[in-house]
């Protein structure tokens, strides 16, 4: 993993004693909240419904024990003993006092850990692949590149006013667990023909208000190319991005009125001015490659008699593998995903026991290692197979053995209503009801993956789009209903879903998708998920059986 | 006379404008003045002819590279922020002084505050109209906070990379 140097520490250290002396000027009263307002987002600190909230960044979702211990410690010192993962793999306090918010980023910054461009209109935290360094999938690990990207675009003087927020995805594998293709910016690790490193880039893709499956605007960038690239993206971005509407505010908008041609056009234009001088030196990139160096893993036989054992005398042991399992680079070793989406808990939640619980797995059993996803689950990527019996157990004694990645209980729900000065609707009891639901495991296991997202408003924090089923919260005459929407895909086969038909009282949702899973079953045909089922029937089938009573 | 602030061998002070903002709609006084683009593109080899310094004022909306002809005559680029969400401003000073060489004063007018001040010298403005009543002193506070920068910009300062190379 990367360690922080001096550098690197100073300047969250020079961060952080900024950020105080705002908060003194605010509590003092030389400032009003209106002055406050923006210096207090570039810091993560919203004020919601009850309380401030902190969004802690997790660079590309990777963390290590002592990072997590202090998350934990911060969760139980200032909040109330929780936290909760988002779908931008970062760390959402809820409950926080704004006095004591210099202390804690003061703490943040003691283990390498900031605030920073976690809102605001600038570029925010980058999605990375949680199996980076792990998965024999990859062409090249692409926390190198996600690293150099927090760097490059922290602070940046140029880019830390556009017209709305921007967001990148970096992935090295065929299987997308980014949502790259609904990013800002995706970028998708490539071989030429000649063998040399580079990215497809996609630009515009988004959720929110319009949401689009982002076009590809380069087939191939030579690697070491991409912050010259970058450069000229954000600057025809900032320069021309519409800033007369906030929702028409992102470069998705842009890419979509020029069309993908055009804008692919300009940046090249720019790009060409730009030239190397934007590039950063190769001396640099050996630098942070070297710190994401493989591991010392240890050369162990492919077959574990204690894990083969363990799966032949522990049924919910097997089923956790089955599930929550993923195989690993390296034999005897495996990619274990923990899950935060116990059934009738909130999605993302984790407490501060459960922090340290994995953070000390990950330190004992684990290489140090600890991932969040965006689908809100976290991911201990180098476990021994060995070792995986005694790691599931400790998991099952802390609630975090759910075997349920990727299933219909595995839901993506952003906070909603119970805590979101924005929301329409509840996301986090829907979810609960759905997942109670499916509450049987050889049910859920039957139906297969299946990707349930829910947003409580239209700015789709909850990627409802990209769900298999969305659900979206809408406020009708002051009552929560939901509409759903069917096919949609955040992963290499991503696709915007499309709406079943009129939005739903909140005491029909669950009963709903019940009933699409119904169909699924009795349509689908061999080996295929619900979403390949959908996109072979279409709407029809679901639709007539969900609005059936209606009729 | 009218002040402001200016970025001098590293050091924020106040000094005397020589320059006065003129509107579209008004006549234009004897002395330096600063003009909107399009007035200049009207104007400006009439007013440049009186022998005085002219300054031009660029909106967010209006391209620095409409200027590109005419930098080496034009004393000073007057960056608008309308509001200080906007952006644009940025872009402009770092293409002024990056692609375009220029050395005239770069100056921020309109919704310029101080916690803008760092991310403005690191594009390129030497002079500043602060809306906040920032003092000088606060201004070189507030620009100078951070140690150390990871971006080459149009400042002179060494990014991180370039440190490390160093050590």
């Amino acid at each position: 993993m990367y360690r922080y140097d001096g550098i690197d520490k100073e300047i969250l250290a020079d961060r952080a004693a900024e950020f105080r002396g705002q908060v003194v000027r605010r509590l003092a009263g030389e400032m009003t909240e209106d002055q406050f307002k923006p210096l207090r987002l570039m810091n993560g600190l919203y004020l919601q419904l009850h309380a401030y909230m902190l969004r802690v960044a997790i660079p590309y979702g990777s963390l290590n024990s002592v990072q997590l211990r202090k998350l934990a410690w911060i969760a139980r010192t200032y909040d109330k003993g929780y936290g909760h993962f988002t779908t931008r793999t970062n760390l959402q306090f809820h409950w926080i006092k704004l006095a004591d918010t210099p202390d804690i980023l003061d703490a943040l910054a003691s283990v390498d850990m900031h605030a920073i461009q976690t809102s605001g209109n600038c570029i925010r935290n980058v999605t990375a692949d949680p199996f980076a360094g792990a998965t024999a999938e990859e062409l090249d690990d692409p926390r190198v590149w996600s690293e150099a990207i927090r760097q490059w675009s922290s602070l940046h003087p140029e880019f830390s006013f556009l017209p709305r927020k921007f967001k990148l995805a970096v992935t090295a594998s065929a299987k997308d667990r980014t949502a790259a293709k609904v990013h800002d910016i995706g970028l998708l690790l490539r071989r030429g023909r000649d063998g040399a490193l580079g990215f497809e880039v996609i630009v515009g893709g988004g959720l929110g208000r319009t949401p689009y499956v982002g076009p590809t605007i380069r087939e191939f960038l030579p690697a070491a190319r991409l912050f010259s690239y970058l450069e000229a993206v954000l600057r025809v971005y900032n320069r021309h991005g519409r800033r007369d509407n906030i929702y028409k505010a992102r470069i998705k908008i842009l890419v979509s009125a020029l069309g993908a041609e055009e804008f692919a056009r300009q940046v090249e234009a720019e790009w060409e001015k730009v030239g190397t001088a934007g590039d950063l030196p190769d001396t640099e990139l050996a630098r942070i490659r070297a710190a994401f160096a493989p591991m010392n893993f240890e050369t162990l036989p492919a077959r574990s008699e204690a894990f083969e054992t363990a799966r032949a005398a522990n049924p919910a042991f097997a089923r956790f593998v089955r599930n929550n399992v993923k195989p690993h680079k390296k034999a005897g070793y495996a990619i274990v995903e923990v899950s935060l989406k116990a059934i009738g808990e909130t999605p993302g939640d984790a407490s501060a026991e459960q922090m340290d619980v994995v953070a000390d797995l990950a330190e004992r059993y684990g290489q140090d290692d600890i991932r969040v996803t965006h689908e809100q689950n976290l991911v201990l990527p180098h476990i021994r197979l060995d070792d995986l019996p005694t790691v599931h157990g400790v998991l099952a004694q802390a609630g975090l053995a759910t075997p349920n990645i990727g299933l219909v209980s595995d839901i993506i729900a952003c906070p909603g209503l119970d805590y979101c000065a924005l929301a329409n609707a509840r996301a986090i009891p829907v979810a609960q009801h759905i997942a109670e639901r499916f509450a049987d495991p050889d049910r859920a296991e039957n139906i297969g993956e299946l990707k349930i997202k829910i947003s409580g408003c239209i700015n789709a924090c909850g990627h409802h789009h990209v769900g298999h089923i969305g659900i979206l919260g809408v406020d009708k005459k002051g009552e929560e209903f939901y509409q759903l929407t069917l096919g949609g895909s955040g992963a290499e086969d991503a696709a915007v879903g499309s709406i079943l038909g009129p939005a739903l009282p909140a005491a029909r949702v669950a009963e709903a998708v019940d009933v699409l899973v119904e169909v699924y079953l009795r349509e689908r045909q061999d080996g295929e998920r619900f979403l390949d089922t959908f996109r072979r029937t279409g709407v029809a089938p679901f639709k007539e059986a969900v609005y059936a009573d209606a009729h | 006379m009218p002040t402001r602030i200016k970025l001098d061998h590293g050091r924020m002070a106040l000094v005397e404008d020589p320059f006065t903002h003129v509107a579209d709609d008004e006549g234009v006084p004897h002395g330096d003045v600063i003009v909107s683009l399009t007035r200049f593109q009207a104007e400006g080899e009439r007013l440049l002819s009186d022998g005085r310094l002219v300054g031009v004022r660029l909106e967010p909306s209006e391209e620095v590279e409409a200027l590109a002809y005419d930098l080496p005559r034009i004393a000073v680029v007057a960056v608008a922020f309308p509001k200080y969400r906007d952006g644009r401003g940025y872009t402009a000073a770092r293409l002024l002084r990056e692609r375009y060489a220029y050395a005239g004063e770069v100056r921020a007018v309109g919704d310029v505050l101080r916690e803008q001040a760092g991310f403005m010298v690191r594009c390129g403005f030497d002079a500043f109209e602060p809306a906040d009543g920032s003092t000088p002193q606060a201004w070189e506070q507030a620009a100078h906070r951070h140690r150390h920068v990871y971006q080459r910009a149009a400042d002179a300062r060494a990014p991180a990379y370039a440190e490390r190379g160093e050590q």
